[in-house]
């Protein structure tokens, strides 16, 4: 394959060969060599099947929001099933899936049940975190909680290994304060000092939270507060990738060792920062709406650790 | 970008009379002691508002996505308000109330409570 080349050197000199591959549909649309984004020819689907054979895969998907009815989407239950139907279909089946929050649209429990029985009814372990969404219940966040709190720490964080992949799942969507974005909160953050102590520094980090934890677009709350205070536990690793939802649209940065992704949302589009009034639903042409919805695979190469991502649409 | 009207009213000519009546009867009052606050593309509409002491504020949210309105201060914090949905809260103490949207705190008002 052109886009990739192994690098058995230890994991902290490993940040300069960090490559990470965004696909949309079956297409490349950039790599990143040296930190550097570098444009590659478009890749078939043979490649990318070649891709996703090579290592372990797991899948996420994002601001499913069950109940959301509007124009933008009136059937966002119908799109997180078409979802969830496409990765059923996969070939290559992940090995699970993280949820980077919003499952419902207003944490209702209908909107709960719903979203369980089409997410769960596809048989993969789930490791979820919650969007604010999930957490405008009556008890503030309890709805969550008791569904989805169990082994998790304050209001909904854990860690968990596999495939000697350290997987940390963040909360940024409590305790929210006035003319601030996200936040994660200095509980969780001694927390996150506490749980990286145990880990080597060659150990690729997968990182996931609601809210980006880099600063997409503060203007529209796009970006975390205290995500740097995160980031700086995290230098020390080799690998780390950030994965998050919110902002319902591919994004992506490398910064150093730090690869930074968004994904798409399975129930509606947000415009582009600063390309509207405002963030929230974007009503689109009838026929477009499928291309610019989606979830994103995440392979991790056996042995190594680069992390190729590749996003899909619906369409 | 495309963006539909929050909601869309659909009105039988008889029930558009009637409210046209009613708004007028209303209208005095409402403008005297239900000042509203919109929330409309994720901001609050008017942003600074000053009434008098005793007064009744309604937010309503005519956004496609739930907000909440909440107090810096914590004296006053609305449900998750959905399309449509108000929420009203009465001022009885003068003083300066900040607030913010609770889900996206970068929303921010201020009501001025006068005696
Ligand atoms: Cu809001």
């Amino acid at each position: 394959m052109t886009h990739h080349h192994d690098n058995q050197a230890d994991g902290i000199s490993r940040r300069h060969a960090l490559e990470c591959m965004i696909w949309a549909g079956t297409g490349v649309l950039w790599t990143i060599s040296a930190g550097v984004p570098v444009s590659l020819s478009l890749l078939g689907a043979a490649q990318a099947a070649e891709a996703l054979a090579t290592g372990f895969t797991f899948l996420q998907i994002s601001d499913s929001h069950i109940g959301f009815d509007k124009a933008a989407n009136p059937h966002a239950i119908d799109t997180l099933k078409e979802a969830m139907g496409k990765i059923q279909a996969l070939p290559q089946k992940p090995a699970f899936m993280i949820h980077t929050g919003d499952i419902t649209h207003l944490s209702k429990a209908a909107q709960f049940d719903n979203a369980a029985q089409i997410i769960g009814g596809a048989g993969f372990d789930v490791h979820y975190v919650p969007g604010e969404h999930d957490l405008i219940d009556d008890g503030n966040g309890q709805a969550y909680l008791d569904r989805y709190g169990k082994g998790t720490k304050g209001a909904g964080w854990y860690s968990f290994d596999q495939n000697g992949v350290h997987f940390i799942g963040l909360v940024n969507v409590v305790n929210l304060k006035a003319g601030g974005l996200g936040n994660l909160g200095a509980d969780q953050l001694a927390w996150l000092a506490d749980d990286l102590k145990a880990v080597t520094a060659s150990t690729p980090i997968v990182v996931f939270a609601h809210i980006p934890l880099w600063a997409v677009y503060p203007e529209w709350g796009w970006g975390t507060d205290d995500a740097a205070q995160a980031l700086a536990l995290l230098k020390r690793f080799g690998s780390v990738t950030v994965l998050n939802g919110h902002i319902h649209q591919i994004m992506q940065k490398v910064e150093g060792n730090v690869t930074f992704h968004t994904a798409r949302s399975t129930a509606f589009p947000q415009p582009a920062p600063g390309t509207a009034a405002s963030p929230g639903p974007m009503t689109v042409p009838a026929g477009q709406l499928r291309s610019l919805l989606g979830t994103s695979s995440v392979t991790v190469k056996q042995g190594g650790q680069d992390l190729a991502i590749i996003d899909s649409t619906l369409a | 970008m495309i963006r539909f009207p929050s909601r869309l009213l659909v009105v039988s000519p008889v029930a558009f009379g009637l409210a046209a009546i009613l708004t007028m009867i209303s209208m005095p009052l409402n403008a005297a002691d239900q000042p509203m606050v919109k929330i409309e593309n994720f901001a609050f509409t008017p942003a600074v508002l000053t009434v008098k002491q005793g007064t009744a504020v309604t937010f309503e949210n005519d956004d496609d996505i739930p907000h909440l309105a909440v107090a810096n201060d914590g004296s006053f914090r609305s449900k998750a308000l959905d399309t449509g949905d108000t929420y009203a809260f009465t001022f009885n103490k003068v003083g300066d109330y900040a607030y913010f949207c609770g889900l996206h705190p970068h929303m921010q008002g201020r009501i001025t409570v006068a005696p």
